[in-house]
């Protein structure tokens, strides 16, 4: 993706979440049982879908590395972790400001929640680990190891939750949500996807730049002259 | 599987013939549970309903120092590189390594449980096979990842840190399966669920198992 | 010719460093190559290469043996001894011996050969010297085709150094050695070359070692 689509990518998820936004601010209804406090849901949503998507992203990208060894995947790794970590803290803010005045508390011990704050110290500790190695071949099998297994694991910790409590609310979809609402959740949801994609791929590009430098293999040095001896 | 046994043949003379930190190693699970004892306080009721989890965080930061060590004594002087050399394949030292962690594992959660029938105050007579069960998958369970990611980290100046850091997020379900069950055990289990505590922690150990296994050869030759 | 292992424009970088350049080397079935070099030369490197414990980032690097497992032909005394602290001399022999499939009965006679019989106790209470010797009854143990030995003088004392040369002479296929001191490893070896920033500069009968290695520091300027 060239520059260009990059920005341009950008500006249209920009625009789609600002128009999602407006809409979901202005014009839909406020929610049945919560009120206004539930419009968060046009930022909560799509934040914790994309955030997901860039996860699953770095899986993949994870798997590219560890089978090629190659700097693109590598960068990828970076980038789709580094994105997806930022959603995930914003999503566990966002969380907490609507949990407040709906829940009484900023935080609660629920599948959801357990499972989004134990991604952040998953997907983190992955950047952690990729900080402390200089080798770029080692980093990138250890870095790639560790974001399969916090992948996988995020499944396990949420069923693992699940199974002790659950008060979340249900899964967002058409069924669930009401029709007023879901055109301007999709508007944001794409929008949101939009703009993560421009910047993992800023991101990739940069990092890309900086990993191929390490990866490269420099030039032979020159034959050296043999040795003679005299006696 | 020979392959495997030999190594885990391996790891039982070496702790055998060092078994006096396997000592220090219960005597550190017994300081955490005066401790959160002394925590809590002289409240009875507290400390019954709250044991497996005095019980379980006690081997769970066991399971950190003996993690890191049991990997440290192949990387410092240089064994590993041997073990290479040898026609044993990669998984067969994971899978070696994992077991012998695993039984080491399994004595800390043998020795805590009369501990904490003590120092809490509780039973466990009844149902005794389900607390041995969820001992059992417990231990496994923190020592599959735990293997790998120790290996991981061997060679890393901040490993004391990174390793506990990396294992956490992935022992949070085995934590809560294995409190849950045991706290079903001494507090009663009307409704029966300490069996589908345990799948889920049978499910854990299947998953982890077979795929550090896989990674294992990848994360050693680095 | 039959060599046991051959090297083709070898290379092997760390970073942007070349430790190891345009390297073509072949060792013989029943060859003594003596390798030497400034420090940071590439011996260890190389050595570490033939060992397969670290992978060529150029040229390629070929065993003989059946085509199979080229871990079966090496055997090894690196920098690091390979053993664990905790056990006896004896306790890590035998366990080497039984994962390598090997039979334990002459841990006795080989840990008397190295000088390191009757002890029982483990590792960790050894000295530097005392953990090579048991490097090399590893080494020794494993018979090997092709026997990579790093520095073995280093850190013995006289009676060490004679008896590392007698366990050397015995060894059944190739031996290749990278030693700084020439004049202990010289008489152990038919061939010698010498390098010098990653690659060969001169190539030739060990007993000229020694001066070849005068050379080298007469051009460094270092005598």
């Amino acid at each position: 993706m060239s520059k260009r689509w990059e920005s341009w990518t950008g500006l249209v998820g920009l625009a789609l979440i600002v128009g999602g936004h407006y809409v979901g601010l202005f014009v839909a209804p406020p929610e049945a049982m919560m009120g206004d406090v539930g419009r968060i849901l046009y930022a909560h949503v799509p934040t914790a879908w994309v955030g997901l998507v860039a996860y699953l992203a770095a899986f993949i990208a994870a798997i590219g590395a560890m089978v090629t060894g190659r700097a693109t995947w590598d960068a990828l790794v970076e980038a789709t972790v580094e994105v997806g970590l930022l959603l995930n803290v914003l999503l566990l803010i966002q969380g907490s400001v609507w949990a407040k005045p709906t829940w009484g508390v900023y935080w609660t011990w629920d599948p959801r929640l357990t499972t989004s704050a134990i991604m952040v110290v998953s997907f983190g500790a992955v950047l952690a680990l990729r900080r402390q190695i200089d080798d770029p071949v080692r980093r990138l099998t250890l870095s790639s190891v560790a974001t399969i297994i916090a992948f996988v694991n995020v499944p396990v910790v949420y069923m693992s939750v699940r199974w002790w409590r659950t008060i979340h609310q249900d899964f967002s979809s058409p069924e669930t949500v009401s029709s007023a609402m879901v055109t301007p959740l999709r508007t944001a949801a794409f929008g949101m996807l939009f703009l993560a994609t421009s910047f993992v791929v800023r991101r990739w590009r940069l990092g890309l730049k900086a990993l191929e430098a390490e990866f490269e293999a420099p030039d032979l040095p020159e034959p050296v002259a043999p040795l003679r001896i005299e006696e | 599987m020979t392959a495997v046994l030999q190594i885990l043949w391996k790891d039982a003379l070496i702790e055998w013939t060092a078994r006096s930190r396997t000592v220090s190693l219960l005597s550190f699970a017994y300081t955490i549970l005066l401790l959160f004892a002394f925590a809590v306080g002289a409240d009875a009721d507290t400390l019954r309903r709250h044991a497996g989890a005095y019980m379980w965080m006690s081997i769970l930061l066991c399971s950190t120092l003996l993690l890191e060590r049991t990997m440290r004594i192949e990387f410092e002087a240089g064994a590993i590189e041997r073990l290479l050399l040898t026609p044993v394949p990669p998984a067969a030292l994971f899978y070696g390594k994992a077991l012998s962690n695993s039984v080491q594992l399994w004595v800390v959660g043998a020795f805590t449980i009369p501990l904490v029938v003590v120092i809490c105050d509780v039973s466990f007579v009844e149902h005794a096979l389900w607390l041995l069960a969820a001992v059992a998958l417990g231990g496994a369970g923190l020592a599959a990842p735990g293997t790998l990611y120790s290996a991981m980290t061997a060679r890393l100046a901040g490993r004391q840190l990174l390793l506990p850091l990396m294992l956490f997020p992935l022992i949070v379900p085995v934590l809560v399966a294995a409190v849950k069950t045991t706290s079903l055990v001494i507090l009663g289990d009307p409704m029966d669920q300490a069996g589908s505590w345990l799948v889920l922690l049978a499910c854990f150990n299947l998953v982890y198992w077979s795929l550090c296994g896989v990674l294992f050869g990848r994360v050693v030759d680095a | 010719m039959d060599p046991v292992v051959t090297a083709q424009s070898l290379g092997r970088r760390f970073g942007h460093r070349w430790a190891v350049a345009r390297l073509n080397l072949e060792v013989d079935r029943n060859e003594r190559l003596l390798i030497i070099g400034p420090n940071g030369c590439g011996k260890t490197t190389l050595l570490r290469m033939m060992a397969t414990l670290l992978p060529p980032s150029q040229g390629t690097l070929q065993w003989s043996g059946n085509g199979d497992d080229p871990r079966s032909v090496i055997g090894l005394m690196g920098h690091a001894p390979g053993i664990y602290e905790d056990l006896s001399a004896a306790d890590n022999l035998r366990v080497f011996a039984r994962l390598a499939g090997r039979d334990r009965g002459d841990v006795p006679s080989i840990l008397t050969t190295v000088g390191l019989d009757g002890r029982s106790e483990p590792v960790s209470r050894y000295s530097a010297g005392m953990r090579r010797r048991l490097a090399l009854a590893h080494l020794l143990q494993t018979q090997p085709a092709l026997a990579l030995l790093d520095e073995p003088f280093a850190q013995m004392d006289p009676g060490g150094i004679a008896q590392v040369s007698r366990s050397i002479r015995a060894l059944p296929g190739a031996v290749v050695i990278a030693s700084h001191q020439v004049h202990h490893a010289a008489p152990l070896c038919t061939r010698a070359i010498l390098m010098d920033e990653g690659q060969i500069r001169w190539a030739g009968p060990a007993n000229d070692a020694e001066a070849a290695w005068r050379a080298l520091h007469r051009e460094r300027g270092d005598l």
